[in-house]
């Protein structure tokens, strides 16, 4: 039998997770909604934001908060230019097509990465401290990123309800046909989703960076989980795609204490198959 | 005969003729690039059959590995022959497609979804293979047992030859049956339902039943695709053969030639792997990862730019030319 210390931790884990993984889907469900086209390279993208950030802080010397706003930018510029290169040509391609423009990027920056960085593991060295609290440990290489990724979902919900360009994005994830009728230019709004989901890559590549060394595969190990997510939370659900991050965290967190950590992935992938059967319009989904 | 059927003949003469022409020290590496390409193209005609009625399968490296794990574990582990283990490898890869597409069907996950969820079940079987490790080697995978001689049994030749006329059966075996599957009243029905499921529901066609049909069909040649890969490289590994890169791969070689056309799947492999052969040629152990990355550029530049694939871009060229009737192709 597991100490239920170590499932305790393990759900707290879970939680710390999955605020890093709702920053990870929010950024893709967001382009998800309005663009209507799934990045299937969304973190690898990701990936090169963690390299910037190395490179930033343990190449150069710069202090960290000024490489993570290295990074995010690095994310912001990359979420434009993977728009303007290879989304906006294919707008009107069939979907196969659209999955596989972002799968062939998928490809050349995983490869890119080997040629130029090889595949060792970076890591930025950090020596904080960690909390104790019953027997459970606190680390700030995990409250810290959670509390920043809190924060900046609330920031992206401020600005998706608040600011006139958020209501125009929201309301093209809507109806896009009656949106250009409205006078809103699709194409700006288009480019600033994808900024702004570049943006988010950035800032979770920043975040991950407390706890995970980066490699060129590192997007494998979070991309499929990453679109899982979206789906299950409904694609441009912003609220759905929140809970099912912790939903997930939490699964392959415990599973992955009590069983193994593949087989922790094995039972969220099922359970993700299976919610799709049962509710296949995300979990917060009124049946149709 | 028409002059397609000539030309169709002609080339599988040359084909057939392939291990006897004269080629030296190249023959070896002549004949082992024709194998993985006829049992890749095979492998892509079967995705094909899904993909060109809107079934959009992110996820056939789970057929793809169940079938080549189950054949390879059943020998390993038992002795049994690979004859028997393919058997059941496709039995095992057909009941896990029907698992995953009546629930599709009946609830009508289509799209992105569908490309999702398959996504997802090709990683499931990617994860299963690491977790298990005791048995199917893990990530590092797991070779072949060796029969120790050549064994029809075992189907385990030293002769490349041998693999190379199995291929171009296996080759000609699924081009038969994208033919069969073209000619049927089938595909009329799921063309329709790729369309328009409801309306096609409404004119009487059986949705669910047409969509699970198809999709046991290419998740079984899919297996077999498998099975032959494994008994040929005589080594199976969970990253090369289950889970999404082998996935985007197959997807990738098959929009490339074009997936609306018999030789399109053939024409899309044949071509990424000549080039994956050619820059591994080129670049060898320098610049490690470079020819990845040039293939990841050509794949995202020839879908900008060739959105019908490669094959179907030159037959649309051809028919303007020559101003021969273009088929309609969707």
């Amino acid at each position: 039998m597991i100490d239920p210390i170590f499932l305790a931790e393990a759900a707290i884990n879970g939680i710390m997770l999955g605020g890093i993984l709702a920053l990870l889907a929010l950024g893709l469900n967001l382009i998800f909604g309005v663009i209507d086209i799934v990045w299937i390279a969304y973190v690898d993208l990701v990936m090169v934001c963690m390299y910037a950030l190395y490179f930033f802080v343990q190449v150069y010397g710069w202090p960290f908060w000024l490489g993570a706003l290295g990074a995010v930018a690095v994310g912001a510029a990359l979420g434009v230019g993977v728009h303007l290169l290879i989304i906006s040509p294919i707008l009107a391609s069939p979907p196969v097509n659209q999955l596989l423009a972002t799968g062939g990027l998928l490809f050349f920056l995983q490869s890119f990465a080997t040629f130029l960085w090889t595949t060792d593991h970076k890591s930025v060295r950090f020596s904080l401290p960690s909390w104790e609290l019953g027997g459970i440990f606190f680390p700030a290489t995990r409250l810290i990123p959670f509390a920043l990724s809190i924060v900046a979902l609330v920031g992206l919900y401020v600005f998706l309800t608040r600011t006139y360009m958020g209501t125009a994005i929201r309301a093209v994830s809507q109806d896009r046909e009656a949106m250009a009728l409205m006078g809103a230019s699709p194409r700006r709004i288009y480019l600033v989703t994808s900024a702004v989901g570049g943006l988010m890559a950035g800032l979770a590549g920043a975040l991950l960076t407390f706890q995970y060394s980066v490699h060129p595969f590192f997007g494998n190990q979070f991309g499929p989980l990453t679109f899982m997510i979206c789906v299950l939370g409904g694609l441009g659900n912003m609220v759905g795609a929140f809970v099912a991050s912790f939903i997930m965290s939490e699964i392959i967190s415990v599973a992955g204490v009590v069983w193994s950590t593949e087989m922790g992935y094995v039972i969220a992938f099922v359970v993700f198959i299976v919610m799709m059967f049962i509710r296949p319009g995300g979990i917060l989904a009124r049946r149709g | 005969m028409t002059p397609g059927r000539a030309a169709g003949l002609a080339l599988v003469v040359l084909l057939a003729a392939g291990p006897v022409i004269p080629l030296g020290g190249m023959r070896e590496y002549v004949l082992h690039v024709m194998v993985q390409i006829f049992v890749w193209s095979f492998i892509g005609g079967a995705w094909a059959l899904m993909g060109r009625f809107r079934l959009v399968s992110l996820g056939h490296g789970a057929f793809l590995g169940l079938g080549a794990y189950t054949a390879t574990l059943l020998w390993n582990h038992y002795g049994l022959t690979p004859w028997l283990g393919g058997v059941a490898a496709v039995a095992l890869t057909a009941a896990v497609a029907v698992i995953v597409a009546y629930p599709c069907s009946r609830l009508q996950v289509v799209g992105h979804y569908f490309a999702l969820v398959t996504l997802a079940v090709g990683e499931v079987v990617r994860l299963l293979i690491i977790a298990e490790r005791n048995w199917t080697g893990g990530s590092l995978g797991i070779s072949l047992r060796p029969a120790g001689r050549d064994s029809l049994l075992a189907v385990q030749f030293a002769d490349k030859r041998v693999f190379y006329y199995a291929g171009l059966v296996l080759w000609l075996l699924g081009l038969w049956v994208w033919l069969r599957v073209d000619r049927s009243m089938a595909r009329s029905a799921m063309e329709a339902i790729g369309e328009d499921e409801t309306a096609a529901a409404s004119v009487g066609i059986h949705v669910t039943r047409f969509k699970i049909w198809i999709t046991v069909l290419s998740a079984s040649l899919t297996a077999v695709g498998g099975v032959a890969y494994a008994q040929y490289i005589s080594y199976v590994n969970p990253d090369t053969l289950a889970g999404i890169g082998v996935s985007l791969r197959i997807v990738f070689a098959v929009v490339l030639g074009g997936m609306y056309s018999l030789l399109g799947p053939t024409v899309g492999t044949a071509l990424t792997i000549a080039l994956a052969e050619y820059l591994r040629v080129v670049f060898g152990l320098k610049f490690i990862g470079m020819a990845e990355t040039i293939y990841g550029l050509l794949l995202i530049l020839s879908i900008i730019f060739l959105p019908s694939g490669i094959y179907g871009s030159l037959r649309d060229l051809a028919a303007r030319l020559w101003g021969a009737p273009a088929r309609a192709e969707a």
